[in-house]
């Protein structure tokens, strides 16, 4: 039955818009589409984003494993390399600082009237894109290649059941959240 | 209903909300959270509007052909669940500079501006270099205890932390 739907497209589009409304009113609910709480976790003043991170990466966790193990939902990890995955979170990095909105965040603030995020954070990210676009071919042999281990999983990199990694990864975020309910 | 008109919820129950939509996302439509695609899909929508079908032959654009997806109408969704959001808690309104910015920096419009798109530019390259950013790799990867997901979040806040940092100890 799940099958069919995922193969409606019309509907697919339809369904992505509404997940859409309900992922852009928590993030913005949750206060995470503005500058001044975002520049405020990478200053290590206020520790919301890092809250509503953990705790949904530990909610998600449990459940889309429990439906991965009863065979109603497929996982699908991303594909990454050494060159990629650390480079590029390096460069991403340094707009997170500058900008102080990530893609989905800067998505919310345009629906709350940010001005800096309509005018310039958008523009800039599309530039970015077109940019990488042009030197794609010339990154993607080269340095996105070096280290690649493609779509690695924790527990197969370790050659484990992945209930126990789930589990010990959802105990550890629980503590770490838990430290930082705490002292912050 | 009052719960709905509040300007902000807890942290704790806007990330259960997250994990919780992420089951959705799985279950009805065998997809993981994310967004920066649909930036990149944008991007190309505009350069072939901008120079013709042939920015089509791309190859970045072959991998990902700027179509109107899933992915693309979730951010469309997106800006109009935060618009609710903040028509719901009244606080929708039009803001140049966001406050912290405007007392530690400067409070004017066009350094914000230059600030913003210099960092959306880094943030364009490097999401698409990582093949993915904060929602993807940083909540729908970590979920799913992808090795590409963990080493690039880690790395997304190590050099945010740094560039934060630097930005305002320099700047203010």
């Amino acid at each position: 039955m799940l099958h069919q739907i995922h193969e409606r497209q019309r509907l697919q589009l339809l369904i992505g818009f509404l997940i859409g409304v309900i992922f852009g009113f928590l993030l913005h609910k949750g206060g995470i589409t503005r500058y001044d709480v975002i520049i405020g976790q990478l200053l290590l003043e206020d520790f919301t984003v890092l809250k509503i991170m953990i705790t949904a990466i530990i909610t998600g966790k449990l459940g889309i494993h429990v439906m991965a193990h009863l065979g109603i939902a497929e996982l699908h990890p991303k594909p990454g390399s050494i060159g990629s995955s650390i480079l590029g979170g390096l460069i991403f990095g340094i707009g997170f600082g500058l900008l102080g909105y990530c893609p989905g965040t800067i998505a919310g603030a345009v629906g709350q009237g940010s001005g800096d995020a309509i005018f310039g954070g958008i523009g800039g990210i599309i530039v970015g894109m077109t940019f990488f676009a042009g030197f794609y071919p010339r990154l993607a042999h080269t340095v996105l290649a070096v280290g690649n281990f493609g779509e690695l999983t924790i527990p197969q990199k370790m050659n484990v059941s992945p209930w126990i990694i789930a589990i010990s990864v959802a105990v550890l975020l629980s503590l770490i959240l838990f430290l930082i309910h705490v002292y912050r | 209903m009052q719960w709905l008109v509040m300007e902000r919820w807890s942290p704790y129950t806007v990330g259960m909300g997250i994990g919780i939509l992420s089951w959705a996302a799985f279950l009805l439509s065998n997809k993981p959270i994310g967004v920066s695609t649909a930036f990149a899909r944008t991007a190309g929508m505009i350069e072939r509007f901008l120079r013709g079908p042939r920015v089509l032959e791309k190859p970045y654009y072959k991998k990902f052909p700027p179509v109107i997806d899933w992915e693309w109408m979730l951010v469309i969704g997106i800006i109009f669940g935060s618009f609710l959001s903040a028509l719901s808690g009244n606080t929708f309104h039009l803001q140049w500079v966001p406050d912290r910015w405007s007392e530690a920096i400067s409070p004017s419009p066009f350094l914000r501006l230059i600030a913003a798109f210099i960092g959306g530019v880094f943030i364009g390259i490097g999401s698409r270099w990582a093949g993915g950013c904060t929602s993807g790799h940083g909540i729908s990867g970590t979920m799913q205890l992808a090795v590409s997901s963990w080493l690039a979040v880690i790395f997304f806040f190590i050099s945010g932390i740094a560039t934060a940092a630097a930005v305002y100890r320099i700047f203010s």
